[in-house]
């Protein structure tokens, strides 16, 4: 499984990476996760702001620190 | 695109233009650049919403504040949104403020004050009937 954590570095995008790496953690779950932080690669999504969540290619999340239950439905 | 980060609430309202074929379509058009401009919420592309691209939906879907701006009565924008399952939230529609539809594309500046100003109008309102 690959996730994508987008956002150029701000508190809240630090705060979505730290929570989508415990939820991967508590599920048990294989998956690679990789920060973007080049605002083009950002743009590529289409996303209208950051932080933002992409679970295999599926934005799951724009805008919001996701909680962790949230991350936990779209690994599992 | 995310120009800036951590998009929460404060001046980052969506604003989605119908962006139609006539003086009323490009008047929601002009008004959302300017406002843009302006500070006042960051036009996105209604396009990318219709065309169902899915980075565009779930940022409808996701933002807290977002206006709609329809031409004419047609609905193009509103019908956009409800087609990708995206809730409609403030919407504004050209017609409705007394300006006539036709095909004269040489915008007045009176007519995009006047739009620019109901759209931020009909925001506020929404603003703060979500804060009672």
């Amino acid at each position: 499984m690959e996730i994508k954590v987008l956002g150029p570095g701000c508190p809240k995008c630090q705060q979505t990476e730290k929570v989508v790496k415990e939820a991967v953690s508590e599920a048990g779950v294989q998956a690679n996760i990789e920060k973007v932080t080049n605002i083009l690669d950002i743009g590529s999504y289409g996303v209208f702001g950051t932080p933002a969540v992409v679970v295999d290619g599926e934005v799951k999340s724009v805008g919001k620190v996701p909680t962790k239950e949230e991350v936990k439905k779209w690994i599992s | 695109m995310a120009g800036t980060c951590c998009v929460a609430g404060g001046n980052n309202i969506m604003i989605l233009a119908c962006s139609g074929a006539s003086n009323v379509g490009q008047l929601s058009n002009q008004a959302a650049i300017e406002l843009t401009q302006e500070g006042f919420g960051k036009m996105f592309c209604l396009a990318g919403i219709g065309g169902k691209l899915q980075g565009f939906v779930q940022s409808a879907k996701d933002v807290p504040q977002m206006v709609a701006i329809d031409g004419c009565e047609l609905g193009c924008a509103k019908a956009t949104l409800e087609q990708a399952g995206v809730p409609l939230k403030t919407y504004v529609l050209l017609t409705e403020l007394g300006i006539k539809k036709n095909k004269d594309f040489n915008l007045q500046r009176e007519e995009i004050d006047k739009v620019k100003g109901a759209i931020k109008q009909a925001c506020l309102a929404d603003q703060q009937k979500a804060a009672v």
